[in-house]
């Protein structure tokens, strides 16, 4: 029974140790750079109907080189203000980052009134790849 | 020992395994390191597909009307503030100002279109006499409120008047529209670009 603890743990450590050196070590690319918004057809309507509909959160993350281009898509039938800008429907809205920094912009959609764009650095490091990492794997489960 | 080993063995598969998703989830999944089928050609956010710039009609800073239209042929810089803004549109019109010397000869085809959010204070005379601190080819615009509300609608752009004692800000928003030479609105520079990135877009923007 003991050996049979103590093997489930050194399991466990070799798991953490070696999803570390993995995460740590292992460059960070991806397919597109691009990170997606969409306001579906029908928003509007359902807003007018007395939906709560959140498509944007007020605080968005890019990382440079990896995921570092916001792309705002209005599919909506009716024109929409989108992030900082008015969008008609059928239209969308590229815009890419070159600089590690926090945007602040104007949007009537949230109801601060203000949309934040937080641009991170390329991780370079091991220790900033496995902090990108696990950022990346918990956001998709809020 | 044989179990033992088998055990060992399936522990490590499925330690690879776990490994092997976590990092291929977070971004070790494809090896392009490019921007995917639409690389980003300007430094501006573009809008696809471009939609034409509403027109307006206002009291222009030049002694006549100001019109989107008139500009056509030419690449509009569009932006909107008021002139007692401290903190935004001196830095945004000296990054034009800046801009314009940069693109030299080219900068003939480039019209820096100011509107302001304060028809109170902002009159043609005061818009005229400001901007021609920064560079004398800019043109302001102003309006009664209304007209100038309806322009803000059309454009997409917020601004709200907020008392400071005895006195009044805005709060407006910090971009500047870039309109091509057919009048289309083809991007959207935020707030904190430099001079070399607008000569960069209107550079392209000029050679279509």
């Amino acid at each position: 029974m003991t050996r049979g603890r103590s093997l489930v743990g050194l399991v466990l450590a070799a798991v953490v140790l070696l999803t570390c050196a993995v995460a740590g070590f292992t460059p960070i690319h991806s397919a597109s750079q691009d990170r997606i918004f969409t306001i579906p057809k029908g928003t509007w309507a359902r807003r007018m109907s007395g939906d709560k509909v959140d498509i944007l959160p007020d605080h968005i993350r890019l990382t440079l080189g990896v995921q570092d281009i916001l792309v705002l898509r209005n599919q909506d039938e009716v024109p929409q203000i989108f992030g900082p800008t008015l969008m008609m429907p059928g239209q969308s809205f590229r815009l890419p980052f070159d600089r590690a920094a926090e945007y602040t912009f104007a949007c009537t959609a949230h109801a601060s009134g203000q949309m934040t764009i937080v641009v991170e650095s390329n991780p370079s490091t091991a220790w900033a790849r496995i902090r990108w990492r696990l950022l990346e794997l918990l956001s998709t489960f809020r | 020992m044989r179990h033992a080993a088998v055990r060992w063995a399936t522990a490590l598969l499925a330690s690879s395994w776990v490994v092997s998703l976590v990092v291929a989830a977070t971004g070790a999944g494809a090896t392009t390191t490019g921007s995917g089928a639409h690389p980003p050609v300007l430094k501006a956010g573009a809008f696809d597909p471009p939609r034409q710039a509403p027109e307006f009609d206002l009291r222009g800073s030049n002694g006549g009307e100001l019109n989107i239209s008139q500009y056509r042929g030419k690449v509009v810089l569009l932006a909107f503030g008021f002139t007692s803004c401290t903190a935004v549109c001196p830095t945004t019109l000296n990054t034009f100002a800046v801009a314009r010397r940069k693109l030299a000869a080219a900068a003939a085809d480039v019209q820096v279109v100011y509107i302001t959010v304060d028809p109170e204070r902002d009159d043609v005379a005061r818009l005229k006499k400001y901007l021609g601190s920064f560079d004398p080819t800019f043109v302001g615009g102003t309006g009664t409120e209304q007209q100038l509300a309806a322009v803000r609608k059309d454009y997409g752009v917020s601004a709200q008047k907020q008392v400071l004692g005895d006195s009044y800000t805005y709060a407006h928003s910090s971009f500047t529209y870039l309109i091509d030479r057919n009048g289309r609105i083809r991007a959207l520079m935020p707030y904190g670009h430099s001079p070399d990135d607008y000569v960069h877009d209107v550079t392209l923007l000029l050679k279509e």
